[in-house]
């Protein structure tokens, strides 16, 4: 197991999340797609602080904060989500043009 | 009395230490609130009278009765043990002077806080009933609260200063009820009339105070008391003219003539107004202040020698102004009139060395004056007229009204045993002592002028008695006996008519001679030991006899009657109508000049007031427009010029930059938006492909 394989692991993930944001037109996918981004953010977090043996384990602390993070992040994108669905009847984010000038 | 000048002084440097007094402890220490309590609530009442029990009413009573149990309470303590002493605590400092703001507890002042508590309370208790349903209720509670509260400030001041700025708030408290009815511009100028008339006599006040400062180093009673048994020359200098200049000020606010203009005029006011006015608050200030004065207006050495203008103002006052109580129809002008003349009495007594004699008039002349002056007011109440033609045979429509009414006339004229012969005589005893051991032309002026007062006082009385409660009753309004509310003060008020005279009989009781004479510095003052049998002998018959002629002239049986048939159909039945009159006599000249004033009011109004309204008031105006109104429109000018000037700059200079730095950031963001195009994917794209270029140029560089 070398850190290459995590690395490209992350990058994977990376990218198949910001797929799926740039693609989905449904807000909670691109909800999801934004939590396996972070996911793969985290993988590169924990690999590297066991590939350095830190002894304050500083990525993994931090990995924690992301996930806290992302537990917010996606409670708070899915009450908004929520509302404009209540509002208009529906999630899907082309039609989300009321600021365009 | 003592003839000489020297031995006077020299008897009261020798007994000045004996005057032996408690301080009061406590009781005496927090007297300060006697006239503070009445003066915050005046202003709690104008804030949140409106808000509380009463409207107002419920605030004031408590105010006064706040000050009637203290000064009750004070008089008790006083009488058993003496209180003498006084605080102050500085609030300034001119020059030399200490401006101190204090209380001062002694007999004297004691007197007045209980005369002002008890008459006052009633009054107000009164004026529930007599206002109700006035528009400006709670504002007439606010302004009668500070009018009894200036008088308190007036009575416990140990200074000159503090009792002119309690002169000055019973001024403007009485300025503000005078006019309180203010839809009637005849009561504005009478309430005008009365705050000019006492601006002039405050004038001389003022003057007097300085005077007196100026020669005596300080404006505290006791310090300048102290400085007269010193033998302070400039204060022996000086001590005529400061005494004269205050006496002035006195003679304004006592109503005493020339000054007395203002009085009966003041009658626009409402009656309970009029009553507290005359009984115990205002009037009443000028002869306190002779009498705080009293030992400097007794030595000769200093404003003795004044004492004979004093007597002789007072003897003209009390004569010729109880004479223009005969022919007015108006009975709160008779009784206006009357306090005028019983004012005279009271400061021709300190100008004959009567203190204890003139306070004790001025202290049953409160209850009984304040109890005529009610009983008027329920009389109006009842018919909705101030004229006695309205009136008659009342009697038997308000017989509390009648019964109370009777004994303070019967007080007023002095018949035995009521209050105001027991005061009366002490007075008219002590100027008769005066003018036969010191053989004094004025005191003799004085006792002649007294014993004819007194039969104008009975023969008007009279008049007022039988017009308004005898005969037949000729208004229009059904009258009614007033409530309870207004039945109670009378009859508390007629028990003290009846019987405050008993507190000084001579050679019985000197009770109110002992309260008053409780001072830091000794009154000296001839002690009558019986009542004097030959002026009783004299004065009682002239008394009835005012009393029996006033009855044969307006008595219910010199009642015309007319009768008129009235035009009717029915012709064997015709409608009778009768109209009942009183007689009215014309003396050719004396009439005339009674109806007039004397053309003294007429005087004042072509000699003072039209000149001053008319050319002066014009002359002023012009200079006011065009000399010194000048200098601050050339200001504006320059001003005006100045800012149009900036404008221009503002405009253009300044302005400038903020809009061109508005138009660059408007077209700024008009550039931008059109990157924007609303599409949620393109704009992640985008920032997606920055943070790219971002590590790209990280890694390269």
């Amino acid at each position: 197991m070398t850190i290459v394989q995590f690395i490209l692991l992350g990058a994977a993930m990376f990218s198949v999340g910001l797929y799926g944001v740039l693609t989905r037109r449904n807000a909670v996918l691109i909800l999801a797609s934004v939590e396996v981004m972070l996911a793969a953010v985290n993988v590169n977090l924990v690999a590297f602080d066991v590939y350095l043996a830190d002894q304050a384990s500083t990525g993994q602390v931090f990995a924690l904060f992301v996930i806290a993070l992302a537990a917010a992040e996606a409670g708070i994108g899915i009450a908004i989500v929520l509302m404009i669905f209540r509002n208009r009847h529906s999630a899907d984010v082309d039609e989300l043009d009321l600021m365009r000038y | 009395m003592v003839a000489s000048a020297l031995p006077l002084l020299v008897f009261i440097q020798e007994n000045h230490e004996e005057v032996h007094a408690g301080d009061g402890g406590t009781l005496a220490e927090f007297a300060w609130l006697i006239p503070v309590v009445p003066m915050v609530m005046a202003f709690a009442i104008l804030f949140f009278g409106k808000f509380s029990p009463w409207k107002g009413w419920g605030m004031a009573t408590a105010a006064l009765g706040f000050v009637a149990v203290y000064g009750i309470v004070l008089t008790v303590v006083n009488l058993q043990d003496g209180i003498v002493t006084q605080s102050a605590i500085d609030v300034g400092q001119i020059g030399i002077f200490t401006i101190e703001w204090g209380v001062v507890v002694d007999g004297l002042s004691i007197m007045m806080f209980f005369l002002v508590g008890i008459v006052g309370f009633l009054v107000f208790v009164y004026a529930n009933g007599y206002m109700r349903g006035d528009p400006r209720y709670t504002w007439f509670f606010a302004s009668f609260t500070l009018f009894a509260g200036g008088m308190l400030v007036l009575v416990s001041a140990p200074n000159l200063i503090q009792l002119i700025v309690g002169w000055e708030l019973v001024g403007v408290a009485s300025y503000l009820l005078i006019g309180h009815y203010w839809e009637d511009l005849e009561n504005v100028d009478a309430a005008n009339k009365a705050f000019m008339t006492n601006k002039v006599a405050d004038a001389a006040l003022f003057l007097g105070a300085i005077v007196m400062a100026a020669s005596a180093g300080t404006f505290n009673f006791a310090e300048i008391f102290e400085r007269m048994i010193g033998g302070e020359t400039d204060l022996a200098t000086l001590g005529f003219w400061a005494g004269l200049l205050l006496f002035i000020g006195a003679m304004g606010k006592s109503a005493q003539f020339p000054f007395h203009v203002w009085l009966p005029d003041a009658m626009a006011g409402p009656t309970p107004v009029s009553a507290l006015m005359h009984a115990a608050t205002m009037v009443t200030a000028g002869v306190y202040l002779l009498a705080r004065l009293f030992p400097f207006y007794q030595l000769p050495e200093f404003a003795g020698s004044l004492n004979t203008i004093i007597v002789i103002i007072g003897a003209i006052t009390l004569f010729f102004m109880g004479l223009l109580a005969i022919v007015q129809d108006d009975i709160k002008r008779v009784l206006a009139y009357s306090t005028v003349s019983q004012l005279g009495y009271m400061v021709a007594a300190m100008g004959v060395g009567a203190y204890s004699a003139g306070l004790f008039h001025l202290f049953t002349h409160a209850f009984f004056k304040g109890l005529l002056f009610l009983g008027a007011g329920s009389v109006i109440h009842a018919v909705h007229s101030n004229y006695m033609k309205d009136m008659g045979g009342l009697r038997r429509y308000m017989p509390v009204t009648f019964w109370t009414f009777l004994i303070g006339t019967a007080a007023l004229v002095g018949l035995f045993p009521f209050a105001g012969f027991w005061s009366k005589d002490e007075i008219i005893a002590s100027a008769y002592f005066n003018a036969t051991e010191n053989a004094e032309a004025a005191a003799w002026f004085m006792v002649a002028l007294s014993i004819a007062g007194a039969f104008i006082t009975a023969f008007y009385m009279m008049r007022a008695l039988s017009l308004t409660f005898f005969g037949t009753y000729r208004g229009t309004v059904e009258p009614h006996e007033s409530k309870s509310i207004m039945t109670i003060p009378l009859i508390l008020l007629a028990v003290g008519a009846a019987f405050t005279g008993l507190l000084n009989i001579p050679g019985l009781t000197s009770v109110f001679t002992g309260w008053v004479t409780t001072r830091a510095f000794p009154i000296m003052e001839h002690h009558f030991d019986a009542p004097d049998i030959l002026l009783i002998a004299i004065v009682t018959p002239v008394v009835l006899l005012g009393l029996g002629a006033g009855w044969l002239l307006w008595g219910p049986q010199r009642e015309l009657v007319h009768t008129t048939i009235g035009e009717t159909d029915d012709i064997s039945a015709p409608e009778r109508q009768t109209t009942v009159e009183r007689p009215t006599y014309s003396v050719p000249v004396l009439t005339p000049i009674l109806v007039n004033k004397y053309y003294i009011d007429d005087l004042y109004m072509n000699a003072l007031v039209r000149p001053t309204m008319g050319p002066i008031a014009d002359a002023t105006v012009w200079v006011d427009d065009h000399v010194i109104d000048a200098v601050p429109n050339l200001v504006a000018l320059g001003s005006k010029q100045i800012a149009e000037a900036v404008v221009v700059i503002d405009t253009n200079a300044v302005d400038g930059v903020y809009h061109a730095a508005a138009g660059l950031t408007g077209a700024t963001g008009r550039f931008l938006r059109l990157l924007l195009p609303g599409n949620v994917h393109q704009y992640v794209a985008l920032s997606f492909a920055g943070v790219v270029a971002i590590v790209a140029l990280f890694i390269i560089f």
